[in-house]
């Protein structure tokens, strides 16, 4: 009796250890969630979801301290391709953040710049060049249509342009699919 | 048949129309799997003497009238310009160039309708001819090009803008780059013209087989290959005769003219390769992979043309048929030329067209308007009328009959494929090899419910394209906002230490001046005593 109390003890004891050097040893650094929420969000780092990036909005989702529904650039597709990871419902887009629209990116009129550097300093991914008192340019490619450099500049030389434009914006419409069955 | 109809789906209409003809009887032994035999009157069209559309008072060039980049001109408007004189350059490795086809003067290089599904503008460079129709001179690199080095050949072919003419218009002298890691050993001419209607290669390999023969001679010199097997369907014997008498002309044993099934869609590249050798092209891999490249009988011909008569490519021939068109021809026309004079030419309209088509009853788009120009890509235009075009009326749910999957050509699922475009599930999607899918249509065409199966494959394809350029572009963006973040927190800590360094030396040099204070007063007190000290002794004294 006395025996396999020990010994009942004792294996539950070794199976305790051991859970605690397999939890020590295979801890997974960060939060997993995060990183496959930031992996689907489109690093625009515009702010629009009012966090300081894509990365801490993915990191308030996985937490549980913000919807899904913040992300404008993103769109509904973002958001549904977050439902599916999460599990959850597809909601619309909250309107309060922003609306969904084609791809911009920024173009500053090179006529009016002043070579402020105001904007260079507001591009969350350094896609504006210039130096100071020399006028600034967007690289077009870098460019994730964030619009932060809009506001700063002083003399409101940048506007949003379409990235695409044309023929090759044009994009085939989804295929009517059949009617829902019906029983009458 | 079912391509973008225009009459609207209501739904609850019976498919009589689809469940009385007899659904399309399926070859067994095709050499690959699935395919379609379809019903066709095109051999009478070959027989008959090549048409030639006249030339326009202006003729419209697309700089996009090929796979990859569009061509960037090199011309200004008001400049004159002779036939086959380069307007366009390329832009990168898959790109062509684009020749003016015909003499006059550039009046604009603007956006105007052009031969798209989206039926939007596109920048177009349009030429006023002079009516001349004047050649510049010929390209010099031409001759014996037997003695040429094969790089300058294929340039040639490069500069001459020859592109893929059976109607994927990829640039050829791209397909004809070795690469490193493979061995070229065949090289396939394709002259197996599957659609139902088009028949302008069948015209080109009765009228010009002498044309292909010599082309591909060229090509074989380009590719360093010597071994060349020509692909003809079975039902069109004249083809394969005169071909077979061609080579016989040139007497080059490393020809082969094989007959293959007259199945649809034999023509396409993979359906070809695989008939003919048994190999399968590996999904998402080239022929070259597997040491094939495959080019159409025209491509064929105009290599030909750039090389020995150094003409580039300014004209195509183009079947124009349908039940719409009174007397229906192949045509040749110089690019550019709008498609209604091509119709012009074959007599005009019947009396209820009721639908263009470009590019094949089976894989083309409907156009809304004839005054667009053909363009390279541009192999047939059909008329139709009500009788003829097939009418989905009403689609209806998918039953799971499974006849898409008995015709699917790369052996795909359809009816699965359809599933997961309908609930936007990429990962199945690619899973299950949406992008072997060819856009064949013949799913669409045995589908008992009318549904446009290929639609949905290609819009699935887009959007799943866009998504992954989405995340590539995000992957970058990301890239360069943490590097942008690191290097602002590094520029941050440069400065709190540099700042730092500065408040040691400040509260060090408020030391000092403190110390030497300090001295000063002790050395006051020093000199004080002592002068005592002095007036003392001077007093004792």
């Amino acid at each position: 009796m006395t025996a396999a109390l020990i010994l009942l003890v004792g294996v539950t004891l070794l199976i305790a250890l051991a859970l605690m050097a397999f939890a020590r040893a295979l801890e997974v650094e960060g939060t997993p969630e995060t990183d496959a929420l930031d992996a689907l969000l489109p690093q625009t780092q515009c702010g629009q979801c009012k966090f300081d990036g894509c990365r801490p909005y993915a990191d308030a989702i996985a937490r549980g301290e913000a919807d899904i529904d913040r992300c404008p650039p993103g769109g509904q597709e973002v958001i549904r391709e977050i439902a599916l990871l999460l599990g959850r419902d597809v909601i619309p887009l909250n309107p309060e953040y922003g609306h969904e629209t084609a791809r911009e990116i920024a173009f500053v009129d090179e006529q009016l710049c002043i070579g402020c550097k105001k904007c260079i300093q507001a591009c969350p991914v350094d896609a504006i060049v210039g130096a100071p008192k020399l006028m600034h340019t967007v690289i077009a490619d870098e460019c994730t249509g964030c619009k932060l450099c809009v506001p700063v500049c002083p003399v409101d030389c940048i506007t949003m342009l379409p990235a695409v434009t044309g023929i090759r914006a044009w994009k085939i419409s989804r295929p009517k699919r059949e009617p829902r069955a019906r029983i009458d | 048949m079912n391509i973008d109809s225009d009459k609207p789906d209501t739904g609850d209409e019976l498919a009589t129309d689809v469940l009385s003809d007899e659904l399309t009887p399926i070859k067994k032994h095709s050499g690959f799997y699935g395919g379609l035999v379809l019903p066709t009157a095109k051999h009478i069209l070959a027989e008959q003497p090549l048409r030639y559309a006249p030339l326009p008072a202006e003729v419209v060039l697309p700089l996009s009238q090929h796979a990859g980049m569009p061509a960037t001109p090199i011309v200004t408007v008001g400049q004159a310009v002779l036939r086959g004189e380069c307007i366009a350059a390329a832009n990168g490795f898959v790109s062509a160039t684009i020749h003016a086809s015909s003499s006059g003067t550039v009046t604009a290089i603007e956006e105007r309708p052009v031969p798209h599904p989206s039926g939007l503008n596109a920048p177009c460079i349009v030429i006023e001819t002079d009516g001349a129709d004047r050649w510049c001179e010929p390209d010099p690199v031409v001759g014996d090009y037997h003695t040429e080095d094969p790089v300058r050949v294929r340039q040639r072919v490069r500069d001459a803008g020859i592109v893929g003419l059976g109607g994927a218009v990829f640039p050829t002298s791209t397909k004809l780059t070795a690469r490193a890691d493979t061995n070229v050993h065949t090289l396939i001419l394709n002259g197996a013209e599957c659609d139902p209607d088009i028949s302008c290669d069948e015209t080109l390999m009765r009228q010009r087989p002498d044309d292909i023969i010599a082309g591909a001679r060229i090509v074989l010199h380009v590719l360093q290959v010597n071994r060349c097997v020509i692909g003809v369907e079975e039902d069109k014997p004249q083809c394969e005769d005169a071909l077979r008498a061609s080579v016989e002309k040139f007497d080059d044993d490393r020809f082969e003219v094989v007959r293959v099934p007259a199945i649809y869609p034999e023509g396409s590249e993979r359906q070809l390769i695989q008939a003919l050798s048994g190999y399968e092209v590996p999904s998402n891999g080239l022929p070259l992979d597997i040491g094939f490249v495959c080019i159409n009988v025209a491509t064929a011909a105009a290599i030909n043309t750039a090389i020995t008569d150094g003409r580039s490519l300014t004209e195509r021939t183009v079947t124009v048929t349908g039940d719409g068109i009174k007397e229906p021809a192949n045509v040749v026309a110089r690019l550019g030329t709008p498609i209604s004079s091509l119709v012009d030419v074959c007599g005009g309209y019947a009396e209820d067209v009721n639908r263009l088509v470009v590019g094949g009853a089976m894989m083309g788009f409907a156009v809304g308007d004839d005054n667009i120009p053909v363009i390279k890509a541009c192999n047939s235009v059909l008329a139709m009328t009500p009788e003829h075009a097939r009418q989905a009326t009403g689609i209806r749910p998918c039953i799971r009959c499974g006849e898409c999957a008995r015709v699917c050509p790369s052996r795909l699922l359809p009816q699965q494929l359809y599933w997961y475009a309908g609930s936007h599930d990429h990962d199945k999607l690619e899973r299950y090899n949406i992008f072997d899918c060819i856009e064949c249509g013949c799913c669409d065409y045995v589908c008992p419910s009318n549904i446009r199966l290929s639609q949905h494959f290609r819009f699935a394809k887009t959007e799943i394209a866009i998504r992954e350029a989405d995340r590539q572009r995000a992957a970058v963006a990301r890239d360069r906002f943490d590097n942008r973040n690191k290097r602002l927190m590094e520029e941050k800590a440069r400065r709190d230490e540099r700042l730092a360094e500065k408040k040691q030396q400040a509260v060090a040099a408020a030391d000092i001046h403190q110390r030497r204070q300090v001295i000063q007063e002790v050395m006051q007190r020093v000199r004080a005593r002592e002068a005592a000290d002095n007036h003392n002794s001077a007093d004792i004294r």
